[in-house]
């Protein structure tokens, strides 16, 4: 699935270590092993310094994440506006910690640094849907309406079940 | 002509492959290689028409900004698209960037046929159709949300110049910043676009380029404030075959968003800084460095670079000139301190993020062992208006160390967030109040957090500080890349600055000891203060409290005088700077156990009002560990052995009955 990817770039070239890796997670949204394995032939560097790499940047994941992906802003801007109350809140309702996947692997809350929309904070993101000026209250109509989205498939009665 | 690759007639001979030096002149002064009115009457039409200036049909802008987008500016569009088809209107959809008023998107701009150009804000989905209905169909102001106008100002109808947020700025670097299309190098080129770059490539030499940069004083946004002249000067001079060139967009300070701005409303300003940048060194390659956090950022930096090449402004021989330059975004991976140069050139390297001991500066070797420069986005923004207007002007702006303007993000506890650009040497003061309108719900204000976690926050009593470089070292902040945050007095100090060591330490590399061990120490220190007697353990605990404070300033300066990178070098600066301006709050958190703003914890309790709550039992569902009690309908009570202080019950109270002391 991902051997198209090198073809963008020329072999045993160091430099394109970081975009291949990013390149690979856009297709999976993890780095699986053997791709890591992969790409560490294709450049030609031991599978160390690729594991290295890919544990240094936040970015880079090497655990699959759930469907929707929740980003919760911890900027100085959100944080001033109470955005620990908000990961608090979307903590304890889906009932996992930032950096988990839920059980159903519906939901992963992730924790950046900053999204950079600072001036309506404090800022949340699901899937690239940005939602702003947060309070503790919106976030239970906010989660529930990925929990009904259509986009999953067999799973969703179970699914609704344990995350409410 | 569509565009001005378009030919005005088979006299034109501009292609990117054979290109013509007299391209960007053109564009603006019709056919220069030939006199024909026809022609020139095509290129007048086309520049009327990319400056918004003669059209048939009104023109809507939308800025669509991550700001603009994060407000509901996509849902806005759409809400405008299906009120034209039903009120059978044809009107052209311009998108731009971001204008700077955050707090006042989604920002819609009206035009009409022969008319100033309006600008509405706050636009929802809601209101737009009774604002199509005014504006379009009856051809009349919608004075709800009217924010003013671009043209001349009338009775009833005041400039956009004369609100109070933009009265107050100097706009250079952000001059078309939601003005203009951003995906268009067309409309670029019609306002003026390119003229820099074209006066320094067909007339200057490397060292004039250079020495018009270095008389102007211009000095880099990053934050470190070093001459850019000089940085460029060292590169210059090293005879290598081969140069790189970076422009640093990878804007980790959280709380700083005028790169990403910037990138996004003007990005080929950006590219032409760095054509000029990369002439003036003799760079063939240059990279920029953008934060994927940015993605709206990254495809307009796309988009700018391949319409760049389309036009012969990138690649070889631009404007028959034989100077080549290639360009290449790179996209960041999440590590702050790749916002350090050496720790960037390592990244783009293929490396892991950590910075290396300089000397030997990037200007000497950087970049795969090569002569490198790296600047910031603010910085290239800068260089092509410095050549057109010349270094006496930008030098007469701003104070007598510190030229031009400077852009900063305000954010947080401020009224009118956003983006602002001001003269350097303007006070504190007047960026908080003037322009920012103050503190919302009538609080008082407490400190502005300027320069990001290598800054510090700066109180009531030094507000009338200037803004510049030397000014805001003497009182104990730095410039930083321009993040502004406004704190109230709901803001807890040393909550902040447990804020910024944790951010520090997250990010810190690890490479060198007194960052990695020194800020972790730190934060133990500050970790201990904030505990209630409850939880804390036993007496040497309590020893280990008070003596960790003792030791905090001097571990401080013990870790700026030893890091290796400018990470590490401020990474105290906010534990530093709140120590010397907040002792007062730092000294009631370790003697009285109190915080007086209400925000560490564990130091406070929280009650019910019995005499408000009305028993709705909102607050026994919302507590994770069942420490409310009560019956239904009944006042309720918390049991304070149990209440892990989350707060949640404050949140969801309907009837303010929760008292936080």
């Amino acid at each position: 699935m991902h051997s198209q990817i090198f073809q963008d770039y020329p072999p045993k070239d160091k430099s394109s270590l970081i975009p291949l890796l990013q390149d690979v997670q856009s297709i999976y949204g993890y780095l699986p092993e053997d791709a890591l394995q992969e790409i560490a032939d294709f450049v030609a560097l031991p599978l160390s310094r690729v594991y290295g790499v890919a544990t240094f940047y936040n970015q880079f994941r090497l655990i699959p994440l759930g469907e929707n992906v929740i980003k919760v802003c911890r900027g100085t801007a959100c944080h001033v506006k109470n955005s620990s109350n908000i990961l608090y809140a979307i903590e304890s309702t889906l009932n996992i910690k930032a950096g988990e996947t839920s059980r159903d692997k519906k939901f992963s809350i992730e924790v950046v640094n900053c999204i950079g929309a600072c001036s309506i904070a404090p800022v949340i993101t699901v899937n690239d849907e940005y939602f702003g000026r947060l309070t503790v209250k919106e976030i239970p109509a906010i989660l529930k309406k990925f929990t009904n989205s259509p986009k999953p498939k067999p799973v969703e009665a179970t699914a609704v079940k344990s995350t409410s | 002509m569509k565009d001005f690759l378009d030919k005005c007639c088979s006299e034109c001979w501009h292609t990117p492959d054979k290109p013509c030096e007299l391209f960007v002149r053109c564009c603006s002064e019709g056919p220069l290689c030939h006199h024909d009115k026809a022609c020139q009457d095509k290129f007048d039409n086309l520049n009327k028409r990319l400056k918004y200036h003669e059209h048939d049909v009104p023109i809507i802008f939308i800025g669509m900004g991550t700001c603009g987008l994060a407000a509901g500016a996509q849902k806005v569009e759409e809400a405008i698209i299906n009120e034209l088809k039903k009120c059978n209107i044809s009107a052209h959809i311009e998108i731009t960037g971001c204008v700077g008023y955050c707090a006042k998107e989604v920002i819609v701009d009206i035009k009409l046929p022969g008319q100033d150009r309006i600008s509405y804000c706050e636009i929802t989905p809601k209101i737009v159709p009774k604002f199509i209905q005014r504006t379009l169909v009856e051809k009349g102001i919608f004075k709800e949300k009217l924010l003013g106008t671009y043209g001349k100002p009338s009775e009833d109808l005041d400039s956009i110049n004369n609100d109070p947020f933009f009265k107050h700025q100097l706009k250079i670097v952000l001059e078309n910043c939601g003005v203009i299309n951003p995906d268009s190098i067309d409309t670029y080129l019609a306002y003026g676009g390119f003229k820099g770059f074209d006066k320094v490539i067909r007339l200057l030499l490397p060292q004039e380029v250079i020495k018009t940069i270095t008389d102007s004083g211009l000095k880099g946004r990053g934050g470190a404030g070093f001459l850019t002249g000089k940085k460029w000067e060292l590169a210059n001079k090293m005879k290598t075959d081969q140069k790189y060139l970076i422009c640093n967009a990878d804007e980790g300070d959280p709380g700083a968003f005028m790169d990403r701005s910037v990138l996004e409303s003007d990005p080929f300003r950006v590219v032409e800084g760095m054509l000029i940048a990369a002439y003036a060194i003799g760079a063939s390659k240059g990279y920029i460095y953008c934060r994927a956090e940015y993605p709206l950022a990254i495809k307009r930096l796309e988009n700018t670079i391949k319409q760049c090449k389309e036009y012969g402004l990138l690649g070889n021989n631009i404007l028959n000139s034989d100077f080549c330059f290639e360009l290449k975004v790179k996209k960041g991976a999440g590590a702050f301190v790749c916002g350090e140069e050496t720790a960037l050139i390592a990244s783009i390297e293929g490396k892991r993020g950590m910075p290396r001991p300089r000397p030997p500066f990037p200007s000497i070797s950087g970049l795969f062992g090569k002569p490198t420069v790296i600047n910031n986005v603010e910085t290239f923004a800068n260089v092509a208006g410095i050549l057109i207007r010349g270094s006496e002007w930008f030098a007469s702006i701003g104070t007598e160390n510190s030229k031009g303007t400077k852009v900063f993000a305000l954010s947080g506890k401020i009224k009118n967030t956003g983006l602002v650009e001001v003269p350097m040497g303007t006070t504190l003061e007047d960026i908080v109040f003037k322009i920012g309108g103050g503190i919302p719900f009538n609080k008082q204000f407490k400190a502005v957090q300027i320069g990001g976690p290598s800054g510090g926050c700066l109180p009531d009593s030094v507000i009338k500080t200037q803004v510049d470089y030397q000014s805001l070292r003497e009182v104990g902040a730095m410039m930083g890349s321009g993040g502004f945050v406004v704190m109230d007095e709901d803001t807890c100090m040393v909550d902040v600055a447990k804020y910024f060591l944790t951010f520090i330490q997250t990010e810190s590399c690890g490479k060198c000891v007194p960052c990695r061990e020194g800020t972790k120490r730190m934060l133990e220190i500050i970790e201990r203060i904030p505990v209630s007697y409850k939880n804390t353990k036993n007496k040497k605990d309590q020893l280990q409290r008070f003596k960790g404070i003792i030791h905090l300033k001097r571990l401080g300066d013990v870790i700026r005088d030893t890091s290796l990178c400018g990470l590490g070098q401020s990474a105290p600066n906010p534990v530093l700077s709140g120590l010397r301006y907040f002792k007062d709050e730092w000294e009631t958190h370790l003697y009285g156990r109190e915080c007086p703003a209400g925000v560490c914890k564990e130091l406070l309790t929280y009650t019910i009002d019995n005499s408000i709550c009305t028993g709705c039992g909102v607050c026994v569902r919302k507590c994770a560990v069942d420490a409310i009690m009560g019956e239904k309908n009944q006042a309720h009570y918390i049991i304070e052995d149990k209440c892990i202080k989350c707060g949640m019950c404050l949140e969801s109270c309907r009837f303010q009955a929760i008292n936080v002391n």
